[in-house]
């Protein structure tokens, strides 16, 4: 005998990823899901948003690490609010956690939360946590195959980062093949060449961000 | 590194359904699995055997069915599935659709007895 059943595996992450949504609308406040590998610079990204966007927006940080507080530690000191999610083992975050998190803010005086993903590029593109927009960063140290060899996080992406670009001098790396295969498997996605030691070369990504960020709190 | 998480939503979705109608047993668990999930079925197999047993879930065969990716296209008005290598219309080459399928994956259907 068949039974019809169709139901969603993990629907549970899809509505907890629903109401975050919906939270974070009614409080205007805009969740920025920054993903990429251990040691793409994914802290440093964001600890730059901040350097940059902190006198125009009031941002909070979601540190998640599988152990440990060093990340949470050095926003703390930049006198941002920040939470330090331990996933304890689990490769990425989910809608769940995020949810949990939010009360221990005060979104009425928030506008951009800045979620650090769990170093990976598989698993976190595949959980929603409620953000309005990913960021994907790859590191030219990397190699230029990544695109191809993990598709889904630069597939679900809104801004594509090749970090450390300074480095590209010292690596065999074809960013023409990187910006290839993202725009076929991605064509919406935009791309930023990015350095911790050249803060010129944020300005576009920086653009971008803030009209994403206005579009959502002021719109 | 999450399969168990899924393994568990499929026994989620699969036991009481079996259990309501009465069944006393599941012999195939029929998924659908969208290109863009990421989710692999031949690991979800593995996991299944070590937790269904006991229940009426016990040696149930899991069998798959891929969902393509799909889109609307709101330049041409194309509806359809395309290749997941080549992300945009086929028809017109726009890049501004809707993915209106290819990254859900659910369970579609039970066979019991």
């Amino acid at each position: 005998m068949e039974i019809k059943v169709v139901k969603q595996i993990l629907e549970w992450n899809e509505d907890v990823s629903r109401e975050v949504s919906e939270t974070l609308k009614d409080h205007k406040v805009i969740m920025i899901n920054v993903m990429g590998s251990p040691g793409a610079g994914r802290t440093s990204l964001i600890k730059r948003i901040i350097n940059r966007l902190s006198g125009e927006y009031r941002i909070a940080v979601i540190e998640g690490d599988i152990a440990g507080t060093i990340d949470a530690k050095a926003i703390d000191e930049m006198g941002i609010p920040v939470v330090q999610l331990q996933t304890d083992g689990a490769c990425h975050i989910e809608a769940m956690s995020v949810q949990n998190m939010l009360p221990m803010f005060d979104l009425d005086n928030i506008d951009v939360i800045l979620v650090e993903n769990i170093g990976n590029l598989v698993c976190p593109a595949e959980f929603n946590i409620g953000e309005d927009v990913r960021v994907s960063i790859l590191s030219i140290p990397e190699g230029d195959d990544k695109v191809e060899k993990y598709p889904l996080m630069f597939t679900l992406t809104d801004a594509i980062i090749l970090n450390k670009y300074d480095m590209l001098q010292y690596f065999d790396f074809d960013e023409m093949r990187v910006r290839r295969n993202a725009e076929d498997i991605n064509p919406d996605a935009e791309i930023f060449a990015m350095s911790a030691k050249d803060g010129n070369l944020e300005n576009d990504f920086i653009e971008w961000l803030k009209e994403r960020i206005n579009e959502k709190i002021r719109g | 590194m999450h399969e168990l998480a899924i393994t568990e939503g499929i026994m989620n979705a699969a036991v009481p359904a079996a259990e309501s109608a009465g069944a006393k047993k599941i012999l195939e668990i029929r998924l659908k699995i969208g290109e863009l999930s990421g989710v692999l079925p031949e690991y979800i197999q593995y996991y299944f055997n070590i937790i269904s047993k006991g229940t009426v879930a016990e040696g149930a065969k899991l069998v798959s069915q891929t969902i393509p990716v799909q889109i609307k296209c709101p330049d041409c008005g194309f509806e359809g599935p395309i290749n997941r290598k080549k992300i945009r219309c086929p028809d017109c080459g726009g890049t501004h659709f809707k993915i209106t399928a290819g990254r859900e994956y659910f369970v579609d259907s039970l066979e019991v007895e």
